[in-house]
């Protein structure tokens, strides 16, 4: 396989990207030589072109939308468009300083006030801020607006905060970040929250609950209603984690199934890129109950002007999370791909992404693979189960997922959620072509078929990739997270 | 449809496989009353070459130019090659690195990312990026709480010369875990933390200590590290990582060197970009690692015993963890840095250098200039990095409001922090400002000053 050297091991004492920096070096006369520093720090020495060169092709070594099908569940690993990024990264939106007085801001301010209604109207919630800068701050946003809300009613005995079994990682951990405890509620064998377990969980200690819904178990949460129901009687308010919000956008309300605030992941739901990790944008919604508390700053329109509206406007708020307002390049994205869209394209999303879900899991059925909740309609995702091939084949979830590598799919997530051995949780989006989709089932089809004829053919698996399967226990045993000079020698 | 690839044949094929009579059906298990009817009014899609129009139309209505505004974001050149390679497909479409064989590219980029903050901090380990520089500062504050196990106070003493803003998003992180934030009080003539008049401090967590501070100068960063260790507190260096090219970086502080260092990574190839996406880079002790909260990349060897990266120490993380991880965090700021790392290896340490001596040139420049007018001088003695405040005589909103009519970006009002200050404002000049733009500014303020009068 191909390695590739370390950015660093390219360089030459004294080489630069010449035309990048100041072509001459000034004195700094005014600087007191005790504050300057003597060591010069240990950074690359190369050309242009060997740092263009060089990322070029690092970039070749990654799988992406753009380049392969992605269907990674919880997600949404939909197809990016172009426009919104060439359109966020016009100079008047890249060169305007975040401080920038409000009316240099018009064109910016607009764009932000027209996506906080935009995402309003098509999750029936009153208010919304676009602030959080990933989901999981959206989600600490919401449950401390919980908490803001019971402290402001004199309420401090609420210090419960129910999750299901199955709700993602980030759910108890922000609960936990918000000084909450957590209660977790299981799953019935439909992929439901166990009601009689939620009515036992309930009662004066609960500040509130966090649902996905659909689940990150795929399936709808029928009984939602009366959920909401319960929880309100009991005192405590509904977060809505609005990761999968793709399958029902246009289509169902979490402010008609009675959450009082919602996070929606931009970077799913709204084609804002994931850019290998980040950024994303968690924008929170609130109803009528919370909205005094989301966080600030928000934009405003008043006649023809717009301005944000900041600590004096909004008291109650629990205050600022970002130096600024937030991930604006990505907010950008997202309002261009919504205009995009419009009313009717954004049913249609959930309309495309359920029927490409049910249609690869109707025909990964016919092909014998254990479908988990077979009773159940998909969302925009389902989950299979290998648990079968695992145990006569011994050829479980992380073999199939390594061996998709080698036939040019991205893996499935596997292993999430963690009720539900060996799985991969399937998540096609809406962008995708019907071949692909009979590409990825034949390619699944023929990796069985290469486990019962030659097992250790997948389990050795990827085999045409840059590099094979990692030493993870070497990772975290003898950590290696720095380039130093001499210890790249020894290797 | 846009986006959607589906033809009518390919609907009635892959309903007829499902076995379902119409895409409505595929919603059967959502209750009646919580189907959607009709939305409120959105507006109608648009085809790409409309949006594009409204747009170019919006864009054109910002502010462009030259921007003496700094207060926590700057205007620097940025290589072409930066953004053109970040947003490559490759880069730009590919989810964080769980699956490590398919994303050498990324992890590897990482690893490179960790090593280049190591060396401009001058420190041990770094993970893989935060939100930004002032959430990040909350989480060095928890991480603080975590890894000194001597002090259990929770209390956490902080330069009252650091941003102030960053205070506030601060005490929103680590508000409801106990946490409290006190105030290391300011020397209000010369605008740094008097070190000859340190307060005796005991029981305290860490101390927090901004280079260069929120008014642009520079703290006796060493004198401040010793004594907060001596009192077994740690030291949250804040800093802003261009001038680390060019001062004494965080581990090189004191006796023993910062604990842990953190800041905005904007300055180092993120555009203005109205305020984001930036990104919070974190560094910290080797002995602390299993405390930091975000993703890390390690090197490893695989199968065949290559050299090869991967996500390292991940049972610090949400998804293992769950409500016992060191962070909530996830999707973190990953293209970002994968700009600002092709940003460093393009300018280099001297590149770096370059850039931040001239940003001080630049601001010295500046500042002499506008002191030439009639009732604007420093508000502070003493040596400042690319930021300096101004008295301008007057109340600083209404002439920035004025300057901002007149194409200028002034700079940042300081009253809004402290009505005490409501005739300064905050100048900034990086290496993009000319001896023109210069020379421009003290026309406008002349202009202004003289009306205002
Ligand atoms: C169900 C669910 N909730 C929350 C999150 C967290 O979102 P983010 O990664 O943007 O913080 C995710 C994303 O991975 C998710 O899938």
């Amino acid at each position: 396989m191909r390695q590739d050297r370390l950015i660093f091991e390219h360089g030459r004492p004294g080489r630069r990207a010449a035309a990048q920096a100041p072509a001459t070096a000034v004195q700094t006369g005014e600087l007191p030589a005790d504050m300057l520093r003597q060591q010069p720090p240990r950074l690359p020495e190369v050309s242009e072109l060997q740092a263009v060169r060089h990322y070029t092709r690092l970039s070749q070594k990654n799988f992406s939308i753009d380049t392969q099908f992605y269907p990674l569940g919880s997600c949404t690993m939909k197809y990016n468009p172009r426009a919104s990024n060439s359109l966020a990264m016009l100079p008047g939106f890249l060169q305007r300083h975040p401080w920038a007085p409000d009316g240099q801001s018009q064109g910016f301010l607009a764009c932000v006030h027209e996506l906080q209604g935009m995402l309003r109207d098509v999750t029936g919630l009153a208010a919304f801020s676009l602030t959080p800068m990933a989901g999981a701050q959206g989600e600490f946003a919401g449950v401390a607006m919980i908490r803001a809300y019971h402290r402001a009613r004199g309420d401090g005995e609420r210090t419960e905060i129910l999750v299901p079994d199955a709700a993602h990682g980030t759910n108890p951990a922000t609960a936990v970040m918000c000084g909450f405890s957590v209660r977790e509620l299981p799953t019935d064998a439909d992929g439901d929250v166990d009601m009689q377990a939620l009515r036992e969980a309930l009662g004066p200690k609960t500040a509130g609950i966090m649902l996905t819904n659909p689940s990150t178990l795929g399936v709808f949460e029928r009984r939602i209603r009366e959920m909401a129901d319960l929880v309100h009687e009991a005192g405590g308010l509904l977060y809505y984690d609005g990761a999968n919000l793709n399958a029902i956008l246009g289509k169902s309300r979490p402010g008609d199934m009675g959450f009082d605030v919602i996070h929606i992941n931009l970077h799913k739901t709204f084609s804002t890129p994931h850019g290998g990790g980040g950024p994303g944008a968690g924008a929170i919604g609130a109803g009528e109950r919370l909205q005094g508390f989301l966080p600030i700053p928000m934009a405003a329109r008043e006649g023809s002007r717009y301005r944000w509206l900041t600590e004096d406007d909004r008291p109650q708020s629990i205050g600022r999370l970002s130096a600024f307002m937030g991930n604006a390049g990505v907010i950008l994205r997202a309002y261009v791909y919504a205009r995009m869209l419009g009313a009717e394209g954004m049913v249609r999303v959930a309309e495309f992404a359920t029927l490409n879900a049910n249609y690869l899991m109707s025909r990964l059925r016919a092909e014998g693979f254990q479908v988990w909740f077979p009773q159940r309609r998909a969302s925009h995702e389902f989950i299979i189960s290998l648990k079968r091939e695992s145990r006569e084949l011994g050829v479980g979830a992380m073999d199939f997922a390594k061996r998709l590598l080698d036939y040019g799919y991205h893996a499935p997530t596997a292993y999430f959620p963690l009720l539900v051995p060996e799985c991969l949780l399937i998540e096609p989006t809406e962008t995708e072509t019907r071949e692909e989709l009979d590409g990825f089932i034949d390619a699944m089809v023929a990796i069985r078929q290469e486990a019962r004829r030659d097992p250790e053919l997948v389990q050795g698996a990827p085999h045409g990739l840059p590099v094979r399967r990692l030493d993870e226990v070497r990772a975290a045993r003898d950590l290696d997270l720095c380039w130093a000079p001499d210890a790249a020698g020894a290797t | 449809m846009p986006f959607i690839p589906h033809t009518e044949d390919d609907i009635r094929e892959m309903l007829a496989a499902i076995g379902v009579p119409d895409l409505d059906t595929l919603f059967d298990e959502i209750p009646a009353e919580l189907r959607a009817g009709r939305l409120p009014p959105l507006p109608p899609a648009l085809q790409e070459m409309d949006i594009s129009r409204l747009m170019q139309e919006r864009a054109a209505r910002d502010q462009t130019g030259p921007c003496f505004i700094g207060a926590g974001a700057y205007q620097h050149h940025v290589p072409a090659a930066v953004w053109q390679l970040a947003t490559r497909g490759e880069f730009y479409s590919a989810y964080t690195p769980y699956q490590a064989e398919a994303s050498q590219g990324t992890l590897q980029l990482i690893y490179e990312y960790q090593s280049m903050m190591c060396g401009l901090m001058a420190m041990e380990v770094s993970n893989a990026s935060l939100y930004d520089g002032a959430s990040g500062l909350g989480e060095a504050m928890l991480m603080a709480v975590r890894a000194n196990q001597k002090i259990r106070s929770g209390r956490i003493l902080i330069a009252d010369s650091l941003h102030p803003v960053y205070r506030q998003v601060a005490q929103t992180v680590v508000g409801n875990q106990g946490v409290t934030l006190e105030s290391l009080p300011l020397d209000a003539a010369s605008g740094v933390i008097d070190t000859d008049a340190l307060p005796p401090i005991d029981d305290v967590v860490a101390v927090v200590i901004p280079q260069p501070n929120f008014f642009g100068r520079l703290e006796a960063v060493d004198r401040l590290t010793d004594w907060a260790h001596a009192a077994g507190a740690l030291v949250i260096g804040v800093v802003n990582p261009l001038a680390m090219a060019l001062l004494r970086p965080p581990g090189e502080w004191g006796e023993r060197g910062a604990d842990i260092a953190c800041g905005d990574g904007q300055p180092l190839g993120v555009p203005l970009s109205s305020g984001g996406p930036y990104y919070g880079f974190l560094c910290c002790r080797r002995s602390m690692v299993r405390r930091m909260p975000g993703r890390i990349v390690g090197r490893t060897v695989d199968l065949d015993g290559n050299p090869g990266y991967t996500l390292t120490l991940q049972a610090r993380e949400q998804h293992i963890r769950r409500s016992r991880a060191t962070s909530n965090i996830c999707t973190n700021q990953g293209l970002v840095v994968t700009a600002s790392t092709i940003h460093m290896a393009l300018l280099g340490a001297e590149g770096l250098r370059r850039v931040a001596a001239r940003c001080h040139e630049q601001t010295r420049a500046l500042v002499q200039t506008l002191c030439e007018l009639p009732g604007v001088r420093p508000l502070h003695q003493g040596v400042c990095f690319h930021e300096r405040a101004l008295d301008l005589g007057q109340p600083a909103g209404p002439v920035l409001e004025r300057l901002a009519s007149r194409g200028v970006m002034g700079g940042y009002p300081l009253g809004q922090h402290d009505p005490a200050q409501a005739n300064a404002v905050l100048v900034c000049a990086t290496e993009c400002i000319t001896e023109a733009d210069i020379r421009a500014y003290r026309d406008a303020l002349a202009d202004v000053l003289r009306e205002a009068a």
